[in-house]
């Protein structure tokens, strides 16, 4: 490749980065349909690599690639005989087509309206957190299946099936009415945090399973907190991210063993994330609208009080998690609440908590063994320890965590 | 719906099966899957296998039987073992090759049982 050609591909790269989400955004909202945006966009991409390297990169390329993305939509939907997609060519047609070098159009940042399409309620539940990773951030449906454990097929499947439905049952564009943004911003919120993965049990084993979608969720709740700056539970999210991300370094060692929370070395922990985290929680803290995410976030700056020197409140951290069972009874919220009872008032307490937990949710849940283990071998009940820690190995995919309890199940005391 | 689990591991990882230093982590590991496996009444049957060097291959061309030594295929990863399972779907039985201890070190297939019609 000439170096022409090379620069080419990293402008064409740092615009894929910079704006990707951007220009679906306003693509799709411009012509009703996900997919075809997604398609002319690529098609862009693809025809800048082919003549950039020739003509030199234009001075904004963003601009150079909407257009181009735009002729293709428009050519695209003349090929369809839709009365729909006619009047989508007749909107884009009507704005102006950008000159290709010209200066670049400032286009409205429809992606807030993305996000919304892909949690919309017509959308299959299990579609919409792939959806969003896809359109929002660009990754790759290989990538997505083999985070949320799908073979790629069916991920590839389930997600060119919600875009038809986006298309065809032509669900809108807009910003939700205000009295229906509440439950839709719940939607967004989840997903993000689907992506970002469950099983944040540090007393227990991690489930670490969607470790590779860390980053983008944390930038997915960075731009819902940019879009949506006075949703209380969308800067609770973005908190309680960083908290956990701020941990990072220090759950694992060098070798590789992993750290439970509890023997985390927190001269390790990133310290900037966890002011950001501060700040974060502080903001959603000063609207008045309390939330799971919130609650969450707020166990988690309990936790960071270890960094300066302080003792944990574990009875804050019970009233807490009191509150967050109350409004949002996940399994892994139930268990955090059992372990935490269990450092207030002592093992017994901590196993009745977990005892009256539906054995039908913690059967397959790993971190519930882990923890059954821990709180039996400390009521010196071994055969019991036994039996949930081999329980909790089974069931774990990490192999650091299997090693952890493999350990702690051969130092019981007997 | 049911699947074959097919639980490909390298030479190595089959010899720390009988190493003093690796077999207790080994089997605690397996033990423990297994038994996880019978809780959840997933398991219906399978088979730990020696290792591919202990096999013996014969093709037959034109009647003349060709025993050879070793694996029918000289892969880095051999077939270790195999379990069926019946889950719902796709989704579970990825969910339990997860949570194979092979799965790190090696790699699992999880293929559908056919139907004889």
């Amino acid at each position: 490749m000439a170096d022409g050609g090379e620069d080419a591909g990293r402008a064409a790269l740092l615009a894929a980065r910079a704006s990707y989400s951007r220009l679906v955004a306003y693509l799709a909202a411009a012509a009703g349909d996900v997919a075809a945006a997604e398609d002319a966009l690529s098609d862009a991409f693809r025809a800048a690599l082919e003549t950039w390297p020739d003509r030199g990169v234009p001075d904004k390329p963003e601009a150079w690639l909407l257009a181009a993305a735009r002729h293709r939509l428009t050519d695209m939907s003349r090929h369809r005989a839709v009365q729909a997609q006619a009047a989508a060519t007749l909107r884009l047609l009507t704005e102006e087509a950008a000159d290709r070098a010209a200066v670049a159009p400032a286009f409205p940042d429809e992606r807030l309206k993305l996000l919304f399409i892909c949690a919309h309620p017509a959308i299959d539940i299990a579609a919409r957190t792939p959806l969003m990773l896809q359109t929002v951030l660009g990754i790759d449906a290989g990538r997505i299946a083999s985070a949320f454990l799908v073979s790629p097929a069916a991920m590839g499947q389930r997600l060119v099936r919600a875009k038809a439905k986006i298309r065809d049952a032509r669900i809108s564009f807009d910003v939700p009415e205000y009295h229906q943004l509440p439950e839709r911003l719940d939607a967004v919120l989840d997903a993000i945090y689907a992506a970002y993965g469950t099983g944040w049990d540090d007393t227990a084993g991690t489930d670490s399973r969607r470790r590779g979608l860390a980053d983008e969720a944390v930038w997915l709740a960075r731009l819902a907190v940019e879009l949506l700056p006075d949703a209380a539970e969308a800067h609770g999210l973005l908190a309680l991210m960083l908290y956990c991300e701020a941990r990072r370094p220090a759950r694992r060692t060098e070798a590789g063993a992993y750290m439970p929370l509890s023997e985390q070395d927190v001269q390790l922990w990133r310290r900037p994330m966890i002011e950001e985290a501060k700040r974060a929680l502080a903001t959603a803290a000063a609207q008045h609208r309390l939330g799971r995410f919130q609650l969450e976030a707020a166990i988690q700056s309990q936790h960071a009080m270890r960094l300066t020197g302080g003792d944990i409140n574990w009875a804050s951290i019970v009233a807490l998690y009191d509150a967050l069972a109350e409004m949002s009874p996940t399994i892994g919220a139930l268990i955090g609440r059992a372990a935490a009872l269990a450092e207030e008032r002592g093992a017994a307490a901590g196993l009745a908590a977990l005892e009256a937990i539906d054995m039908d949710r913690a059967r397959s849940y790993q971190p519930y063994w882990a923890v059954r283990g821990a709180l039996l071998a400390r009521l010196d009940r071994t055969d019991g320890a036994d039996a949930a820690y081999e329980r909790a190995i089974g069931l774990t995919e990490d192999r650091a965590v299997r090693a952890f309890l493999l350990t702690k199940m051969s130092t019981i005391e007997r | 719906m049911a699947y074959a689990m097919l639980i490909y591991e390298t030479e190595e990882a089959l010899a720390s099966r009988s190493d003093e230093a690796k077999r207790e982590a080994y089997w605690s590991a397996w033990g423990a899957y297994h038994q996880a496996l019978v809780e959840a009444g997933v398991i219906t049957g399978g088979s730990s296998l020696e290792p591919g060097h202990t096999g013996t291959t014969l093709p037959l061309r034109d009647g003349d039987r060709q025993v050879q030594d070793g694996p029918y295929a000289d892969t880095k990863e051999q077939l270790g073992g195999y379990m069926i399972f019946e889950v719902p779907d796709l989704d579970t039985a990825l969910d339990w090759a997860a949570r194979c201890p092979a799965a790190e070190y090696g790699a699992v297939e999880i293929r559908p049982i056919h139907k004889m019609e």
